[in-house]
């Protein structure tokens, strides 16, 4: 189902929870509640003072644009992260990259924007946006500093590794129907440098956040009582995955640890070949053609394992990131049942001012099934983009190892043709003299 | 064939070393023989078949396990005419090959008689209680002791040998022929004379590079050897090129890496197979990848064992530098007694010249004392001379003998050096094209896997 962007819609109001976001969803008249949410702007998740307020879904039906099928044709923006650079100040060094963003979208003022961004800027981005839909999935980001491996922070595989994972960032986001209109994010990629700085100094203070937080933490300890039984299978479904895609990670990274010592061996192997056939008369040539084999494959080899190290494990440890994600988006729609749940036995057994506590439930309940919605209809675009990734990247990684082993055969058969003079002499020969 | 006819024929008791007539003696009988046996052992089929485990009492008479290996021998022309009849068989251990080869090696010196196979099981795997027990290592001794009669077999010098046949045909007194030939008390002082330490000052050329060859050949092999590693035994270093060492310590690292790459390949199979569980749409296709995994894994058994082969055959050679070793130093040693003899004689003459001049050319103590104590009488001189004229002829006689022993040695081992030479060089060009026929193999079976993985994951 698609629906498309009202052009009238103003900055502010473009941070909706259509009803309907994945192909899975159910439809609108099935429920009915839906129709009851208020343009009430403490529907909102996340901090009263976004600046991205919340309106119901109902109004919103026809107003988010989304496609279940990523085609480029109906692509309105499209993102490329590059150019890393390092930055030397007094206090520290740091590397920036260019994000560069092409868009026909009309809340942009400007066609095509040209910033720099460090690693923290994402990391705010990404924040805010969490805080503003804390029950949708919001792309992971790759780790501040990489222990296992002992990779150098300013190393060029650590940057570029990264480079290619905030690309994939800010493509996610701009993909997401929802995400992709946040204000942030239009911040994010248009405003300068020192627009940034002022437009991060606005909005929430650090206390309101603190009581956000405590508040957060109160309901977590108190735990959710009815938990609706599709979230409990979603989430039984992310602990699995979280283990496979983990041990797959491990063992991934284990291949190509095996790999490059085989490769070390190889490299070897194959000028002890080179090396015999200087005593030898007979043989020498025999010897140099299998050294030079060996060594041809030996490059074939360190290309495939540099394939699997840019293809394959960058995409599983990402998905290692996802799966906390998840957890933690499970979490928080966890704990806005628990606060909603909390208030209403309160409602029940304390003696206290039942009309105001009413409302408030109320809020609270359309708080729940707002938040309830949003990750449902998020969760099956996520499996989707899943299974394409891992699709994708695992078909990769076969394709290339099928690449691998044709060209070693050429090498080896190429030999061994100009070997054979004769044939049936040499077959019908067995180890006895 | 009994025992006592061969002694005659063949070995001479007492002497340290054979001399050029008893070489040309040995010849000769052989070529007696030949008309006897080769028609025998030329057409005959060897195979060393199962191997069993005996126990005995050993020398010191405590209870001990072995080995014994079937040897069947069959006339090639029985199952030509369309009937096969049932191979002669008998039970040899390893210390009985041992023996053979031993008593070939002073029999021949001029011969490279070819390697038997490692000993022990040098070799530390994980159960490293059942050494020489392990099925596998037995197995690959079965297949060496086979192909060491048959490299015997084909020597045309070597097959003719009758204790070689006997030994394949007798089982029973065997061993005490082999005594009785008295070629032990050769073998000890051809030990003593190889590890002896001697300079020698004209060697044949082509000896000396033969020497030099076969130390190139060896750290060449070992280090292949070394390069293509062991399964299961990541931890074991290699501490010397020496060959002995080597074979105790049989590193094959590259094997061992290898090894490593296909089996963690096997974990994919096992958490494809868990993930397809939880997942709708990807489950087939991932469940069907995952047993790809497993067959790729799996695979790597295989084409190991395939490499063994082709490290054993290098192994082969490996050894037989050792043998090529011992014919260099034979001829050394050769060369070595001529030199020593010719310089005695040289010395002898000088004495008599000395003796018949009255100069003293050379300082002696002799010639001192008689200067401080007075002259010989003329008796004296003459009986001295007579002496010296016998000791001269004598020597004489032994240079002539040692030159033709030389020359002789020289021939014989020549001509099988170039022999050993023709072989080594027809094997190891075989041996490595079917290491470029097994990488061939495992790249065909690399390919067919990850097509059948990449269609599997196609339909996720």
């Amino acid at each position: 189902m698609s629906r498309t962007i009202d052009a009238g819609v103003s900055p502010t109001q473009t941070n909706t929870i259509p009803a309907d976001i994945s192909g899975q969803m159910l439809d609108l008249d099935e429920d009915d509640d839906l129709e009851v949410f208020s343009k009430d702007s403490t529907l909102a998740d996340g901090n009263m003072f976004n600046a991205s307020m919340l309106t119901s879904p109902g109004s919103m039906v026809n107003q988010c644009k989304f496609e279940e099928d990523e085609e480029s044709d109906s692509k309105d923006i499209f993102i490329t992260v590059d150019n890393p650079e390092s930055h030397v100040t007094a206090i520290e060094t740091f590397i920036t990259y260019r994000v560069l963003t092409k868009t026909t979208r009309s809340e942009f003022d400007n066609s095509e924007y040209e910033v720099r961004r460090r690693y923290q800027d994402f990391l705010w981005l990404r924040g805010k946006l969490e805080d503003a839909h804390s029950t949708l999935i919001v792309h992971p980001l790759p780790e501040k500093f990489v222990v296992k491996g002992m990779v150098e922070r300013f190393s060029g595989d650590f940057i570029e590794t990264r480079r290619k994972a905030l690309h994939k960032f800010l493509n996610r986001v701009a993909d997401h129907p929802i995400l992709s209109c946040s204000e942030d994010f239009k911040v994010f990629l248009s405003a300068q440098a020192w627009e940034l700085t002022t437009y991060k100094k606005q909005g929430p203070g650090f206390l309101s956040r603190m009581g956000e937080t405590v508040r957060a933490v109160a309901n977590s300890v108190r735990g959710v009582k009815n938990r609706p039984e599709e979230f409990t299978a979603i989430q039984e479904y992310v602990e699995d995955f979280s283990n496979k895609i983990g041990s797959l990670d491990k063992v991934t990274q284990r291949i190509v640890k095996e790999q490059k010592e085989y490769l070390e061996e190889l490299k070897e192997y194959g000028p002890t070949y080179t090396l015999w056939s200087g005593s030898e008369e007979e043989l020498a040539e025999q010897l140099k053609g299998v050294a030079g084999c060996i060594e041809r494959c030996c490059k074939e080899t360190e290309e495939q394992v540099g394939h699997l190290s840019d293809t394959l494990v960058p995409v599983l440890h990402e998905y290692v990131l996802c799966a906390e994600t998840l957890k933690a988006v499970l979490r928080r729609r966890d704990n806005i049942q628990a606060e909603f749940e909390a208030k209403n036995e309160a409602l029940a057994t304390k003696k206290v001012d039942r009309d105001a506590l009413k409302e408030e439930i109320d809020k609270l309940e359309d708080r729940v099934e707002w938040a309830n919605n949003a990750l449902k209809g998020d969760w099956g675009r996520w499996q989707r983009s899943m299974r394409g990734d891992l699709k994708s990247a695992f078909l990769s990684t076969a394709e290339k190892n099928v690449d691998y082993y044709e060209k070693c055969l050429a090498v080896w058969e190429t030999f061994l043709l100009s070997q054979r003079t004769e044939p049936s002499e040499e077959t019908d020969r067995d180890n006895t003299p | 064939m009994m025992a006592d006819s061969g002694s005659e024929e063949i070995a001479v008791i007492g002497n340290t070393d054979l001399t050029s007539a008893e070489l040309e003696n040995n010849i000769k009988n052989t070529m007696v023989e030949i008309e006897k046996w080769t028609s025998v052992l030329r057409k005959m089929e060897i195979s060393v078949g199962e191997a069993e485990k005996r126990t005995g009492k050993n020398t010191v008479n405590m209870q001990e396990i072995y080995t014994v290996y079937l040897i069947e021998t069959r006339p090639v022309d029985a199952v030509t005419e369309g009937i096969i009849p049932a191979p002669d068989s008998l039970w040899r251990r390893y210390s009985e090959f041992e023996l053979l080869r031993n008593y070939l090696l002073v029999t021949y010196p001029f011969v490279v008689v070819a390697p038997l196979p490692e000993k022990r099981a040098e070799i530390v795997w994980h159960k490293l209680s059942a050494d020489n027990m392990d099925p596998d290592f037995v197995e690959r001794r079965r297949v060496g002791l086979e192909n060491f009669l048959l490299r015997l077999a084909s020597h045309p010098v070597l097959c003719n040998d009758k204790i070689f046949y006997i030994f394949l045909t007798e089982e029973k007194g065997w061993k005490e022929m082999v005594y009785e030939t008295g070629f032990q008390a050769k073998a000890d002082s051809r030990l003593k004379a190889m590890n002896a330490a001697f300079r020698v000052k004209n060697p044949d050329k082509r000896f000396t590079e033969l020497k030099h060859y076969s130390d190139e050949l060896q750290t060449v092999v070992s280090q292949l050897l070394r390069v293509r590693a062991c399964r299961n035994s990541q931890n074991i270093k290699i501490e010397a090129a020496e060959s002995k060492k080597l074979c105790k310590i049989f590193l094959q690292r590259v094997a061992d890496r290898l090894y490593g790459v296909y089996k963690v390949h096997g974990n994919y199979g096992r958490v494809f197979s868990e993930w397809s569980a939880i997942e709708k749409e990807m489950g087939d296709g991932l469940q069907s990848a995952g047993h790809h995994m497993d067959a790729y894994a799996a695979s790597v058994d295989d084409i190991l064992e395939e490499e063994e082969h082709y490290a054993d055959q290098l192994k082969e050679y490996l050894f037989y530098t050792e043998a090529l070793r011992a014919v260099c130093r034979k001829h050394e040693l050769t060369q070595f007694e001529l030199e020593m003899a010719a310089q005695d004689l040289a010395s002898k003459k000088q004495q008599k010249e000395e003796l018949v001049t009255g100069t003293v050319r050379t300082f002696s103590l002799k010639g001192m004392t008689s200067k401080l104590f007075g002259q010989e009488t003329a008796e004296q001189r003459e009986v001295k001379l007579q002496v010296l004229e016998q000791q001269i002829e004598e020597g004489e006689e032994a240079v002539k003998e040692k030159n033709a022993e030389s020359d002789e040695f020289v021939k014989t081992a020549w001509i099988d050096i170039e022999h050993f030479k023709d072989q080594k060089d027809r094997d190891l060009k075989e041996a490595l094209i079917s290491y470029a026929i097994m990488q061939i193999s495992r790249c065909k079976k690399g390919i067919q896997v990850w097509t059948n993985a990449k269609e599997c994951f196609n339909k996720m």
